[in-house]
């Protein structure tokens, strides 16, 4: 049985990146159906065009067109394709070197099974019906009849409108394990109860607890239940809204250390308008009704006031 | 040049690490087998360094919960890289050349399993043309290990060698997480999994942490009569785009090799997440047939991303310090198909 608490997580986020003018002209010829290439000092045709010469280092500057068609050079079955690749069902990843190019281009390849691909095999591109000026406007390739003419003529470029930025959105799943002394804290918050460790060599308590003490890197061993009383050490008021905010600002954001412990941690002081909060002020845990306890500390609404006489400066002044 | 040697090396390789992605609490036991190691505390080292990746662990700044292992009272001087331990060792050995500092411990770690690996790695690709089609590790290594075979540079009995010679070396190796090795014929009866790749052709995913200690000159043998003296170190990378790559070579690792002094060594550590990638390291780095290659089973047996390629390097220096051999080599990789390459050679005092 796994020692540690553990919650699937999901991190997604978009990079919005602009495309300079080599790669801006690649992707604008995709969103017209047209596959442009760069050539290179070498004489090469290579797709996608690279943005500056390899043996020069100019930047490159002679396009060409080159055909839909072309001929697989290496393959790999993908029997298991993960979140995000062009197919959701197994295909075969390809280098396929265009008609017209002399370099490879990497994309999915539509085939039942690895039966039906091999190398030198002929292929075209399969093109997304609605295209935006992305390199997944090629849908994936898909087999193509073996043609007599091999090498399309390179017409004379038409005008491309570049793509000035792509937005390419990110996405990766996570099962997030705690650490065996987090988990701890998260079950004990689970039963009401906060605890904090000891650092058995310095004393110092931390909450939450951590697997080793950030001073001396001691292992932490000793668990200490703690308090839902404290001090307010130090503290924010949020003007600012922001995606995801569940309190309408003002509001108050503060650490509070709680009574015995060395560190202070973050939450929320509310039940008191928010520009009377101060340094000092004592106060407790208010939580939320029993039945909606998790392994979170979410139980804890927030803090509010005990109504106590302020703390002294000097009980949290090595704190701040 | 200064004189650095590598005189501790720990390492953690697991399957599934029930823990947190920060890794503090492997790394304490880690750190504590080093100071056991050299007998040093934590104030006798110089410089931290650290390797890891925000990525893998799904958490911004993933390296800074892992330096509560050191502990910073007082303060300590440290560094990070998002690359393989290995490289955070070149930093290290480059700090030690500056003679700012004379000792090193320089740590990585990761926790593999906490996402889909192949699918993650795919945010080290060119992001405008690869990475939009998420091309995951194994079909890369896929495409790379089909060229050779399409030019008759190696075949799948070759690679079945390389996988069956591992699998029965890690069977002495307490950290691998796949050992076993039965025979070429039974290895090649298996079925294909990402076509040409079978399962015994891909590292396993595993979780992990390392640690290497590095000390300069009179520090060094203070530690060990026996250091293993960094002889050479080197570097290089080879283009990001696949297209304009021949996936049968490595340029990048036979510069390495090039800029390295390659004779006389006796027992490689190469860092090859798949069979044929030893057979392109091998014939880049031009290794004569009696060098021994991954005497610990090497990457087949267990990857742990950002520990493996130290790993290499750790396991090659512990055959000096056991009086095992008088030259080794270790070597790292990073990136999609053996894009980039370190090397690095160690001999015993003459």
């Amino acid at each position: 049985m796994a020692r540690t608490l553990s919650a699937p997580v999901t991190v997604a986020f978009d990079y919005t990146r602009s495309t300079g003018p080599v790669l801006g002209r690649f992707l604008g010829g995709l969103r017209e159906g047209v596959v442009v290439g760069g050539r290179t000092s070498d004489g090469r045709v290579v797709v996608p065009p690279p943005e500056f010469d390899p043996v020069t280092h100019e930047p490159t500057q002679d396009f060409v067109e080159v055909a839909d068609t072309g001929t697989v050079t290496s393959w790999t079955w993908v029997p298991e394709p993960v979140k995000g690749q062009p197919l959701d069902r197994p295909f075969a990843f390809a280098l396929v070197t265009l008609d017209g190019a002399d370099a490879p281009l990497l994309h999915a390849l539509d085939v039942a099974s690895p039966a039906d691909v091999h190398t030198g095999m002929r292929v075209r591109i399969r093109w997304r019906e609605e295209r935006t000026g992305d390199i997944t406007d090629i849908a994936c390739f898909e087999p193509a009849p073996d043609a007599a003419e091999v090498a399309a003529p390179r017409e004379p470029l038409r005008t491309i409108d570049p793509v000035t930025g792509i937005v390419v959105p990110v996405e990766l799943d996570y099962l997030y394990a705690a650490s065996p002394e987090e988990s701890l804290f998260y079950t004990s918050l689970s039963q009401g109860k906060l605890v904090g460790q000891r650092c058995p060599r310095c004393g110092k308590v931390y909450i939450p607890p951590r697997s080793a003490c950030p001073s001396d890197g001691t292992p932490t061993t000793d668990e200490v239940p703690l308090p839902d009383t404290g001090t307010v050490t130090t503290f924010c008021i949020v003007n600012v809204p922001f995606l995801g905010q569940r309190i309408t600002p003002p509001y108050v954001s503060a650490y509070v250390l709680l009574d015995g412990a060395d560190i202070a941690f973050l939450h929320l002081i509310l039940d008191i308008p928010a520009e009377e909060v101060r340094m000092g002020m004592r106060v407790k845990a208010v939580w939320k009704p029993e039945s909606e306890w998790g392994t979170t500390i979410e139980n804890i609404s927030h803090f509010a006031p005990t109504g106590e006489p302020d703390a002294d400066y000097d009980t949290y002044k090595q704190h701040l | 040049m200064r004189d650095v040697a590598v005189v501790g090396f720990a390492q953690r390789q697991m399957q599934d690490f029930d823990g947190s992605p920060t890794c503090v609490e492997l790394l304490v036991p880690l750190f504590a087998e080093c100071y056991e190691q050299t007998g040093w505390t934590r104030r006798d080292v110089g410089f931290w360094c650290s390797g890891s990746s925000d990525y893998l662990a799904g958490r911004s700044f993933s390296f800074v919960q892992a330096v509560d292992a050191i502990g910073v009272i007082p303060p300590v001087n440290e560094s990070h890289v998002e690359m393989d331990l290995a490289w955070a060792m070149y930093e290290a050995w480059l700090k030690i050349q500056t003679g700012e500092v004379d000792t090193a411990l320089v740590y990585a770690f990761g926790k593999s399993s906490a996402g889909v690996l192949r699918r993650t790695l795919s945010l080290q690709l060119e992001p405008y043309t690869m990475t939009p089609i998420w091309p995951d590790t194994v079909s890369l290594a896929g495409l790379q290990a089909r060229a050779g075979i399409d030019a008759g540079v190696w075949d799948e009995r070759a690679m079945a060698e390389v996988a069956n010679r591992s699998l029965t070396d890690a069977e002495k190796n307490e950290y691998a997480v796949r050992k076993g090795g039965s025979s070429v014929d039974e290895l090649l009866a298996r079925p294909v999994y990402a076509d040409p790749l079978r399962k015994h052709d891909c590292a396993p995913v595993t979780d992990g942490a390392a640690a290497l200690v590095l000390a300069a000159g009179d520090r060094a043998r203070e530690v060990t009569d026996r250091p293993a003296w960094i002889r050479s170190l080197a570097h290089f990378v080879d283009p990001m785009s696949m297209g304009t790559r021949d996936l049968t070579r490595s340029p990048s690792a036979q510069r390495a090799g090039e800029a390295c002094d390659l004779d006389g060594v006796e027992v490689a550590e190469l860092h090859a997440p798949f069979s044929h990638q030893e057979l392109v390291l091998r014939r880049e780095l031009g290794l004569a047939d009696d060098v021994r290659v991954n005497p610990s089973g090497g990457a087949l047996t267990s990857n742990p991303m950002f520990s493996a390629g130290g790993i290499r390097i750790g396991e090659a220096a512990r055959r000096i310090w056991s009086g095992e051999a008088a030259r080794t080599l270790g070597h790292a990789t990073s990136g999609p198909a053996l894009q980039q390459n370190l090397v690095c050679v160690m001999g015993a005092d003459h």
